[in-house]
């Protein structure tokens, strides 16, 4: 392998951590963007994703269905449990401090964050549990660069989420309607726009896409770990706020950044470090852009 | 403006629209509204007066349902309002214009004109209420697709008039609609106001510009720090000695 082949083969390995890192990334932003709020839960939202699709496929182990059929499954129940998840805990913890002081929502969305970790913990169990491989191991030798048909699945379903996501919230009513919640609770609420359903739906949406991200991270890395919630959902807040909280676009291109750089980073310097990168790099780009790479405005409002 | 629409018979119909009784309502651990009462009947212009402070935002803020009343009645059409969520209360018809504008700067002239329309199913009749309003304001149609957030202090006013007026209000709630505008907009404005109650729209009007609402309005409130403490036509009103010397500038 000569340099140039490492290069594009960190590259295809960072894209594929990128990938997922926009997708929970867009949950922070999407969030943010209509309350106002960091979830903080929402690491655990992508953990359990993949504690939910893992479920899924023990269940369906006996019955011996094709690959797809199981990836199909386990995709929905991942989905689907994890849009319940958001709603409940926008629903629970959430919209009862909704107009209380920031510091307030703050400290509920750590001790969600706290509180979901725990529950994880005592359902899944502290070790790590082995994720099973589901997608076949196809993979392709291009010059010295190698890649497998896994990535190729996270390249496609991220993309093809993400332009999902940017039609629905561009051009629908629903996505109107999200957009201008984000702008102004109180005019649009004088609209008569439920803004009440488009937070809660906005939090599913963000916890859904947590969740094919967590489905994502199980096949790719063949095991879970609850603390995994932590460490990825932290450097995908990174992400989105290297992108420029609230900004949707933004959260995309900060995760597949970051993703970029940390597979560089490991590659050529160390990869016990690359945990170390990732942050460094945060701390470096607020320093000279306090907004982010894309972001129009930071918490100013009360 | 004097007389050139207004009949001297000031009411044009005794159908009530709106009842406001002994409404009471607040912030945090102090009432703003201390009993307010009023009522406005189909068709009239009706014109809530007062100082910074007495009341007049937020009696429009808890008739839309956004401030909830600790005490009192608020029936629109015989329907009790207390309790609803705003989204219903946009649906029985009443619209409410807020004080400082409240455009969606970051939405399109047009994206902020479609969501007006939020609730309403009826595509075709949407698209008619957006021609209307379009007509109303031929400046809007002419910046449809800009961010609503460039346009002027007085383009921006007539997008939240008109994105008011498309979810086809029968009651409109405008507050401080001239709020600092030139002159000439003010102007523009108030015609605005007296062309949409000609189409048969009903209005609540709050304005500091008190001596141009009783100019075009049937009816008048006086509110002092939470209370009506005065009603009468707006014509009588504007020769009140007390309204002329707390609002007409003596």
């Amino acid at each position: 392998m000569n340099s140039f082949e490492l290069l594009l083969q960190q590259l295809a390995n960072g894209l594929t951590l990128g990938a997922i890192y926009a997708l929970i990334a867009l949950g922070y932003t999407m969030v943010y963007g209509v309350v106002q709020l960091i979830n903080f839960a929402h690491g655990e939202i992508f953990i359990a994703g993949a504690y939910a699709a893992l479920t899924v496929i023990l269940m369906l182990s006996g019955l011996a269905l094709p690959w797809w059929a199981v990836l199909g499954l386990c995709t929905a129940g991942a989905v689907l449990g994890c849009g319940a998840l958001g709603w409940g805990i926008e629903r629970l913890a959430y919209r009862p401090i909704r107009r209380a002081p920031r510091l307030n929502a703050f400290i509920t969305a750590i001790g969600m964050s706290f509180f979901l970790q725990n529950a994880l913990m005592l359902i899944f169990g502290a070790t790590d549990r082995q994720f099973p491989t589901l997608i076949p191991l196809v993979r392709w030798q291009l010059g010295g660069v190698t890649l497998t048909l896994i990535q190729l699945v996270i390249w496609a379903a991220s993309g093809a989420l993400m332009i999902g996501l940017q039609g629905l919230v561009m051009s629908t009513t629903l996505g109107k309607a999200m957009r201008a919640t984000s702008q102004d609770l109180v005019a649009c609420a004088l609209l008569g726009i439920p803004v009440n359903r488009v937070i809660a739906i906005t939090f599913m949406i963000g916890s859904m896409l947590a969740a094919v991200g967590g489905l994502l991270f199980g096949l790719y890395y063949n095991t879970i770990n609850f603390h995994d919630g932590y460490l990825v959902g932290l450097k995908a807040f990174t992400a989105a706020v290297l992108g420029g909280i609230g900004n949707m676009p933004g959260a995309m291109v900060g995760g597949i950044l970051l993703g970029l750089l940390e597979g560089l980073g490991a590659g050529y310097l160390s990869a016990q470090w690359k945990n170390v990168f990732a942050f460094a790099i945060l701390v470096v780009l607020l320093l000279f852009k306090p907004r982010g790479l894309f972001g129009e405005r930071v918490a100013e409002r009360a | 403006m004097r007389g050139s629409s207004k009949p001297t018979w000031a009411f044009p119909s005794v159908v009530q629209m709106l009842r406001v009784e002994g409404l009471v309502a607040g912030y945090g651990p102090t009432d703003c509204l201390m009993g307010v009462s009023l009522e406005v009947r189909a068709g009239e212009i009706v014109a809530l007066l007062g100082a910074n402070g007495a009341g007049k935002t937020t009696t429009l803020m808890t008739i839309s349902g956004l401030v909830p009343p600790r005490a009192g009645h608020i029936r629109f059409e015989e329907r009790s309002l207390v309790g609803l969520p705003p989204e219903q209360i946009v649906a029985l018809g009443i619209s409410h214009v807020p004080e400082g504008r409240r455009i969606l700067p970051r939405l399109t002239v047009l994206e902020n004109l479609e969501l007006g329309a939020y609730l309403r199913t009826d595509r075709q009749a949407v698209r008619h209420e957006l021609d209307r309003a379009l007509s109303l304001f031929p400046i809007l149609a002419a910046r449809q697709g800009q961010l609503a957030g460039t346009l002027s202090g007085g383009e921006q006013q007539m997008l939240a008039i008109a994105r008011g007026l498309m979810a086809r209000p029968k009651l409109l709630l405008l507050d401080e609609p001239s709020l600092g505008l030139a002159p000439k907009m003010v102007v523009m404005i108030f015609e605005t106001i007296r062309r949409i109650s000609r189409d048969g729209i009903t209005l609540l009007l709050v304005e500091q510009n008190a001596y141009l609402s009783l100019q075009i309005a049937h009816r008048g409130y006086v509110l002092e720090t939470g209370r009506i403490v005065l009603t009468d036509r707006a014509d009588r009103l504007a020769q009140n000695p007390q309204v002329k010397a707390a609002y007409l500038g003596g």
